[in-house]
Parts: structure tokens; C-alpha cells; sequence
């Protein structure tokens, strides 16, 4: 992979970082509604807090 | 049907499945990124650098097929008055905006190269650009409406007017002289490209929709955590309210 690699690597490496901020952003989001709901009484059976 | 409409039946099914879903994606895209890197060929023209395709050329599916997914999602909100179909509309526009940007940087990293430029005012690039922009709308319109009902029809109504540019963006190489090669997948007549290119070109699609749907599904799942806390916070100041007034008519 002689010719332009450095596009290469920057373009797989690019997707992988915004892959990666919208993964951490949905997981930080999902940990922060958690704590948030676990504040309120549990309510009925198979539903969350 | 009606029982997948069932937030927490849906958010059972999530949690279930999700892990399943994962496993799939990672498995795709790891013998997808084999394909890319160890089987398929350098062209005979780009050489190298058209490995970034098959990063590039998924990407842009997936973002016509994400707004694609919002306008189904509209219509159910504004027709049938689905309870996820907000939330799915919702959950799906940050990650169309995040494919979206991965189709414009990749394709732009692959055109200085090819091309000698890293931009043009070309039909298709630009149209993709506003689709991007459409994206960034929308998500600043739900963030601006504080009402999530209207909120969500003006969302709705929104995307419903943007579709327009999809099929501007899929046949902008056809009806414009464009500087962006035509179709050579989807196209009338069958893929125009080897099978040894074909290959791990729709390994990787499978792999990045599979990608989408995991995420899709986890930031619905948020949504619908979302609302019920909103829901819950709403009755505990209620029930506040209640308990301060008869104080309050005690006091006067």
C-alpha cells in the first residue's frame, strides 16, 4: 500500500473516530438517563425505573 | 404491530437482541476490513486509494438510507401517531449527520489524490453537503422547540420537505454534467465492477447498516428513557404542588 497511504489510513481512520464519538455519546447519554430515573421510585414489573 | 409500539415491550426487545446485533456487526465488519485490505485488488487506475470506497461508498448509502428511515418516520408521526416513531425519527438524524460527515471527509481525502482537488461545486457533493446541513436543521429545530409535541411535527413536516433531495442526490450524475463518476453498484444493467471489488464492497454495506442499527436501536432506547423521565419529573413536581397548596391555603 505504497501510493497515498496517508489518505488511506486518515480516511478509515477519521470513520472510526466519528463511529466511535456517536457510540460514546449514546453510552455516556443512556449512564446519565440512568442515574437520573434510578432517583425516582421503581415502578411495574419489566419496566425501568 | 401494535405490541412492537409498546415502549417497554420495545425496550425488552432491545435489550435482548442488542447484544446479537453487535456480535453480527463486528463480525461483518472485521471480514469486511480483511476484504478491503488483503482481497481486494489495487485498481488499474486509482490503484491503492480506491480502498478508501469502501468506506466511502457505504457511508453515503447510509446516509440516504437514514434520512430514507426518518421520512417513514415522519409519516408515522404525523399519520399514524406512532409513540416510537418520534423517537426513532429523533434518535436517527444525529447518526445520519455522523455518516453523512464520514461520506463527505472520506470522499474528500480520496478526491485530492484522484482528482487534485479536495472540493468542487459538483451536483452530487454538493447535494450530499446539503443533505448534511438538512441533518444539522433538524437537530437544531428539536433543539430550539422546548414543546416535544411540537417539536416533533415540525420535525416531521421538515423532513418530510427535505426528502426532495434524495433523488436529487442519487440521479444528480445523471442529469448534470458532474465531475463524481456515475453509478456503478445500483444501477440499470447490474454493478459495473469485478466481483473481487464487489465483494467486500457489500461485506462492508452489510457490515456499517448492521453498524447503524445497533446504534439506531441503543439511541432509541435513550429517547424513550428520556421521555419517561420527563414524565415522572413532571408528576413528582406535581405532586409537590399538591402538597404545598393545602399548606398555602392553611398560611392565608
Amino acid at each position: 500500500m505504497s501510493d497515498h497511504a496517508d489518505f488511506i489510513i486518515a480516511a478509515f481512520l477519521i470513520a472510526g473516530a466519528v463511529v466511535a464519538v456517536m457510540l460514546g455519546a449514546i453510552m455516556r447519554d443512556h449512564g446519565a438517563l440512568k442515574r437520573a430515573l434510578a432517583k425516582f421510585p421503581p415502578r411495574g414489573e419489566g419496566e425501568a425505573p | 404491530m401494535l405490541k412492537y409500539a409498546n415502549p417497554t415491550f420495545f425496550l425488552r426487545l432491545v435489550g435482548a437482541v442488542l447484544p446479537w446485533l453487535w456480535g453480527a456487526t463486528i463480525l461483518t465488519l472485521g471480514v469486511g476490513l480483511y476484504m478491503t485490505f488483503l482481497i481486494a485488488p489495487a485498481d488499474y487506475q486509482q490503484g491503492e486509494t480506491v480502498r478508501i470506497m469502501y468506506i466511502h461508498v457505504p457511508a453515503a448509502w447510509l446516509s440516504m438510507f437514514i434520512y430514507t428511515v426518518m421520512t417513514l418516520s415522519a409519516l408515522g408521526t404525523l399519520v399514524w401517531r406512532h409513540p416510537l416513531a418520534d423517537a426513532s425519527q429523533q434518535a436517527a438524524a444525529p447518526l445520519g449527520a455522523g455518516f453523512t460527515f464520514i461520506c463527505l471527509v472520506t470522499g474528500s481525502l480520496w478526491g485530492k489524490p484522484m482528482w487534485g482537488t479536495w472540493w468542487v461545486w459538483d451536483a452530487r457533493l454538493t447535494s450530499v453537503l446539503v443533505l448534511f446541513l438538512i441533518y444539522l436543521g433538524l437537530i437544531a429545530l428539536w433543539n430550539t422547540i422546548e414543546e416535544p409535541l411540537k417539536a416533533a411535527r415540525a420535525a416531521a413536516i421538515l423532513t418530510l420537505v427535505g426528502v426532495v433531495n434524495i433523488p436529487i442526490i442519487k440521479f444528480s450524475v445523471d442529469w448534470w454534467n458532474t465531475l463524481h463518476q456515475p453509478a456503478s453498484v445500483l444501477r440499470m444493467g447490474g454493478p459495473a465492477i469485478h466481483p473481487t471489488m464487489l465483494w467486500p464492497l457489500l461485506v462492508m454495506a452489510v457490515g456499517a447498516s448492521l453498524l447503524f442499527v445497533c446504534l439506531h436501536l441503543m439511541a432509541i432506547r435513550n429517547e424513550i428513557l428520556r421521555r419517561r423521565l420527563r414524565r415522572l419529573s413532571y408528576l413528582a413536581a406535581e405532586a409537590a404542588d399538591h402538597v404545598l397548596e393545602p399548606r398555602a391555603e392553611a398560611g392565608a
